[in-house]
């Protein structure tokens, strides 16, 4: 695109947008795939009193955005930089901003001041920033911005700025979708629902306790345009994308949702893999001993049979799972690397893991698997358990015994109280 | 080995440890919510809150103090990959 095509487009009284267009992406930040490109969105609020710039572009569009800029603002008017979020495709043109508007005053949120650093590596360490919280504002004259802390979203550094008298809440990544349409607004732009859904699923999906978090202080303000960092602009019924997120992170609430309140019962998964069937024995008698617990849902599947992505919700809302591999040439197989390389999008954090597996002589699959797990930031309370070759009557008892330990994880010891304390020791723990 | 206990309030679970263990140290095995990025005191995502028992960890050193105050941490909020603990205390994410 040619300097001279680089117009602003107003958005709303005195709001304009000045990103930039870059039809030729396919994939983003190396997990996301988009069939027409994207845009960095990024906005200039005129007040009575001075500029406000939101947000940057992308690096290799700096131009783009610069020309924007020129047609609303003269450098010296730009009196704040508000940045939303600090990934390199918002804050790529900031240090030349920074550069040719150096009276402006840089506000972000409490916890970007340290990954700014790190992100702009200043050699005097001299950077000025201004710092706020969720009710925190700044005043343009007639209109104020006022700031929305919404860490994780999906960074820890990320805000959303409301434009008070105006009603636009300009939202960073959040309601952001990786869809370029020079048509700009979601009443002109072409079918971007899928773009919007996909793009939660693999970016906010992980933060979904964040999520709600957000909407808390999204829902109650009055809204008349959404404006986010990628994608349409949200002008027609905006809140209809808030009611999304909403219905996107109610499902599957996993951890954060304690059993006791919960009318489903608490779900274990067991998943194995088995060449001769010793595996399989194991899985089964697992499942025969949790299942002997009561209040607890037991799933069995075999993962030969099967693709991974169906399973993903599953995972999501299981309260435990349990991974039986046997170890062949030194390792579990790759079906379970598979599975647990697919996680990404959830978050496993606080579920309860468990591993086991039969093996020949030297079995690492099953450490190989729990250590995998912790890293997944699951809780692996019950240690593996590994049996050589064929399981004897004796060894399927052990299964039994494992499947209800890791029951009893779940439920909390059923003769003590839920409030009970529960005391450990440290050495008891796994290593 | 002096013992102490440490309890983390998120997933209500308490932890008798040998004193001068690192609350990272426990907390990832536990799974308790306290995440972790560099372990080395430098990222500031390891920040946690101390419900009880402030004196019950080790003191923060200059550096500790310097990250701390670069992620806004607020009164009794400390990192749990530097934190040592020397008797009972309670802690969550921040
Ligand atoms: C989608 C996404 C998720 C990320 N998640 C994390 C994370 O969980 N922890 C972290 O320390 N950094 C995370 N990062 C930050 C990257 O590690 C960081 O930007 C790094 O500098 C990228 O390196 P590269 O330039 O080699 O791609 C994430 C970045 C992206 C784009
Ligand atoms: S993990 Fe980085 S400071 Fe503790
Ligand atoms: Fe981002
Ligand atoms: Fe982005």
């Amino acid at each position: 695109m040619s300097e001279h095509d680089c117009n602003a487009i107003e958005i709303a009284p005195g709001v304009h947008w000045i990103g930039a267009l870059d039809p030729g992406l396919r994939s983003f930040d190396m997990i996301l795939r988009t069939a027409n490109g994207t845009t960095y969105n990024a906005y200039a609020v005129r007040g009575s009193d001075g500029v406000a710039i939101i947000d940057t572009v992308k690096a290799e569009f700096a131009d783009e955005f610069f020309a924007r800029l020129a047609h609303v603002a003269r450098l010296e008017e730009i009196r704040v930089i508000v940045l939303n979020h600090l990934e390199p495709d918002h804050t790529g043109a900031l240090p030349e901003l920074l550069r040719r508007a150096p009276q402006a005053r840089l506000i972000i949120s409490k916890r970007a001041p340290a990954m700014l650093k790190a992100l702009l590596k200043p050699t005097d360490d001299a950077l000025d920033v201004e710092v706020v919280d969720t009710g925190d504002e700044v005043s343009l004259g007639d209109r104020r911005l006022r700031f929305l802390n919404t860490p994780y979203l999906h960074w820890p550094d990320t805000q959303c700025t409301y434009l008070v008298e105006q009603q636009v809440l300009f939202s960073g990544d959040v309601f952001g979708c990786h869809h370029c349409d020079l048509r700009l607004f979601n009443d002109r732009v072409g079918e971007f629902r899928f773009s919007f859904d996909y793009y939660y699923a693999h970016i906010m999906r992980p933060f979904k306790s964040h999520v709600r978090d957000a909407l808390k202080l999204i829902e109650p303000l009055p809204l008349t345009l959404i404006a986010p960092a990628h994608g349409p602009i949200l002008r027609e019924r905006p809140r209809r994308y808030v009611t999304r997120y909403r219905e996107l992170s109610s499902s599957g609430e996993g951890f954060d949702r304690p059993f006791e309140a919960n009318d489903q019962p608490a779900s274990l998964i067991v998943f194995y893999l088995s060449a001769y069937g010793s595996t399989t024995r194991m899985a089964e008698a697992v499942q025969a001993g949790a299942e002997a617990v009561p209040g607890l849902r037991v799933s069995l599947y075999d993962l030969e049979g099967s693709e991974i992505a169906p399973f993903i919700d599953l995972i999501e809302e299981a309260d435990a799972l349990a991974f039986g591999s046997p170890t062949v040439n030194g390792d579990a197989v790759k079906p379970i690397w598979d599975l647990l390389s697919s996680l990404g999008g959830i978050s496993l954090r606080g579920k309860i893991g468990a591993a086991f597996g039969s093996y020949g002589w030297s079995g690492e699959a099953v450490p190989m698997i729990e250590d995998r797990l912790r890293g997944l930031k699951m809780r692996v309370p019950v240690s593996g358990l590994r049996l050589q070759l064929t399981p004897t009557a004796a060894e399927l008892d052990a299964c039994r015994a494992f499947g209800r330990q890791i029951a009893e994880a779940m439920t909390g010891t059923s003769n003590t109280s839920v409030s009970a304390e529960r005391v450990i020791d440290f050495a008891e723990l796994s290593p | 080995m002096a013992k102490a206990k440490v309890t983390f309030q998120d997933i209500d679970q308490t932890v008798n440890v040998p004193a001068g263990i690192r609350v990272i140290d426990v907390s990832e095995k536990i799974g308790a919510g306290i995440i972790y990025g560099c372990r080395e005191g430098d990222c500031g995502t390891c920040m946690m809150h101390v419900v009880e028992g402030w004196n019950n960890l080790t003191e923060p050193s200059v550096l500790e103090e310097k990250v701390l105050r670069e992620n806004m941490a607020s009164r009794h909020d400390r990192l749990a990959c530097q934190a040592q603990i020397i008797g009972d205390c309670t802690v969550k994410p921040a």
